[in-house]
């Protein structure tokens, strides 16, 4: 760090500050997109063109890595299997998790704080030690190898998430919005859903796709609870092991881009606040 | 047409008690201020009367019809919050039209109701624009649109200019007042802006410790105080006191002065407004301690007896610190009051 003490000084340190902030966004975009961009041009690019050096940079639009992954057998049903089981686990946590939320924000009850440190606290054991005596519970109760016994394992991953987002959703609306709706010819019912939810709809989503996201990427739990309907990453860590490059690339590409489809898709929720960005 | 009763209510909050057993009618159309500090129990009260909390004990009745077992949206009210409530995620048009959307009236008439009110408050240029796009004094004027559009027998307001600037509160005082008298409405109103009170009420009612203490006309309760408490809350500065004992016949003597007052032996207070001395040959002798000019007048604050005392006199004064002045009160603004109950002894 430079000392700067005179004023006259203070325009170089405010674009030196400028260049650090342009630097610094730079970076962060690349660090993002940059890996994304090399995992997009070497799927579509011939297996050939993988291996090779030095890489280009504009993608060939070759479909044959893309088109025998398809083709793969099991592919697709694991890929139906990962967007059951997401889905599930988004409905679920957020069916269980919201009613939570709105609870913490809006009542007293004892042992409240020590409610919210328990949520915090399942995040608290690794994945690999519960993962024992989940599977022989599992094959006990007739849940293993089903979507629904994955599910409720994801759920519990993101139900913390779920229940501190909707926590703070619930706490940015001024209770008396619904008591102003109360005045104006609401039930309680009706002042929830024309007034509040219309209003966390946005975080609602934001953490509904934050769900999605877990159970999408989860591979451990996945890879443990189910044989025969694996899904996407449990099946892609069995298969692609020993698989050429160009195929490790096709799986890593399908892998993401259903998640960034669907935060494409809801980035309107996820970054508007009322009144500022509604477009 | 809504006559308000409230038939001995009363608040408690576990050990706390908010209110002790009110009784207050309001007549129709009247505009009713509910005056007091924070914490006096007034918010409380007018919760109850919308239906936002429930009494403990007694009863609210709202043109005849007991309403106190009633949801809000049953009473035939409309509220206006201390932070307005504007729902942000819609337009100011369906902020306006929200309650009436609720009573499934038809579109047009919806339209044609949110225009006259949005006219009436002057926001008819901002019917498209989101909460967010609006400035505090523009949501304030959202928020009573959206309740004069309901129509209400009765229209509720919780400290509603609190959060604006001093001189978009004067305007909007004169302003809503105006509206108001048109609308035919039954209102209260809760401050604890003295000038508020003064200026808008029919009548006030002064809250104290969930008391009401008093409930009269504004100028009722600054000439003839019910209370101590209501003598030295109303008026800027506040009213004058001194101890005052008995001489026999109804004669009193105040820091070696003889006034009239009741027949009666046991001590009193007297109490005279700043505005109603004037410098006079014989009177109270007072040392003056601060002079401020006012530019209308001049405030001078002085000391008689060691009790701080205050007057308001001509700007053409010349007085400075330390002089001594003699002050004569207005025969008849002299108060009294017994130190016992703190109630006037008149």
């Amino acid at each position: 760090m430079t000392d700067v003490t005179a004023d006259a000084v203070a325009p170089d340190a405010r674009r030196a500050g400028r260049i650090v902030y342009g630097a610094t966004v730079v970076f962060l975009c690349a660090w993002v997109l940059v890996p994304l961009y090399f995992l997009l041009i070497n799927t579509l690019s011939s297996p050939q063109a993988v291996n090779a050096f030095p890489k280009s940079f504009i993608p060939a639009f070759d479909l044959g890595s893309l088109t025998f992954f398809a083709n793969f057998s099991g592919m697709l049903n694991a890929l139906k299997n990962s967007v059951i089981v997401a889905a599930m686990t988004m409905v679920m946590s957020i069916v269980i998790g919201a009613p939570a939320g709105y609870a913490l924000s809006r009542f007293d009850f004892r042992g409240k704080e020590l409610f919210r440190l328990l949520i915090l606290l399942t995040r608290a054991f690794p994945l690999p030690l519960l993962a024992l005596p989940l599977a022989v519970l599992f094959i006990r109760t007739g849940l293993d190898d089903t979507a629904f016994g994955l599910a409720l394992v994801h759920t519990t991953l993101a139900i913390p998430f779920a229940v501190l987002i909707t926590y703070s959703l619930f706490s940015g609306i001024p209770i008396e919005l619904e008591e102003a709706a109360w005045t104006l010819g609401c039930t309680r019912l009706t002042a929830f859903t024309k007034v509040v939810l219309p209003l966390i709809l946005p975080g609602i989503t934001a953490s509904a796709i934050f769900a999605f996201v877990i159970s999408w990427n989860e591979v451990f739990a996945a890879a443990v609870l189910t044989i025969e309907n694996r899904t996407l990453t449990a099946f892609l860590l069995q298969t692609l092991g020993e698989a050429p490059l160009h195929l490790k690339f096709a799986g890593g590409f399908i892998l993401v881009v259903p998640a960034l489809i669907f935060i494409f898709a809801v980035r309107k929720y996820l970054f508007a606040m009322w009144g500022i960005a509604n477009r | 047409m809504a006559v308000i009763e409230i038939k001995n209510v009363a608040k408690t909050f576990g050990a706390y008690t908010a209110l002790h057993d009110i009784n207050l009618t309001i007549a129709d159309q009247e505009f009713m201020v509910l005056l007091g500090a924070s914490g006096c129990g007034k918010t409380t009260l007018l919760r109850i009367i919308a239906g936002l909390e429930t009494a403990s004990t007694g009863e609210v009745w709202i043109g005849g019809r007991r309403v106190d077992h009633l949801a809000p949206k049953d009473r035939g009210i409309a509220m206006v919050f201390q932070n307005y409530a504007v729902f942000p995620h819609l337009t100011v048009f369906e902020n306006i039209g929200f309650g009436l959307r609720m009573q499934k009236l038809p579109n047009d008439e919806v339209r044609r109701r949110v225009e006259r009110t949005a006219g009436l408050m002057q926001i008819d240029q901002l019917l498209k624009r989101y909460s967010g796009e609006l400035s505090g004094g523009q949501r304030q004027r959202v928020a009573v649109a959206r309740a004069l559009a309901m129509e209400p027998d009765v229209i509720l307001m919780d400290e509603p200019l609190s959060n604006l600037d001093a001189l978009l509160r004067m305007e909007m005082r004169a302003e809503l007042k105006g509206v108001l008298a048109e609308s035919n409405t039954t209102a209260i109103y809760v401050t604890h802006d003295q000038v508020e009170a003064m200026s808008m009420a029919d009548r006030i009612s002064v809250m104290h410790k969930g008391e009401i203490v008093q409930a009269a006309t504004p100028l009722e309760v600054y000439r003839n105080p019910a209370a101590e408490f209501v003598a030295g809350f109303i008026g800027n500065p506040p009213m004058n006191f001194l101890p005052a004992t008995s001489q026999g016949g109804g004669k009193w003597a105040v820091a070696g002065e003889l006034f009239d007052g009741p027949d009666r032996s046991a001590p009193l207070k007297f109490a005279i407004r700043p505005e109603d001395l004037r410098p006079a040959e014989q009177g109270l002798t007072a040392t003056a301690k601060v002079i401020e000019p006012l530019g209308a007048h001049l405030l001078v604050t002085c000391e008689i007896d060691g009790e701080i005392f205050r007057a308001i006199l001509d700007s053409d004064m010349t007085v400075r610190p330390g002089d001594r002045i003699t002050l004569a009160p207005q025969p008849d603004r002299i108060r009294w009051f017994d130190p016992e109950t703190t109630l006037s002894a008149v």
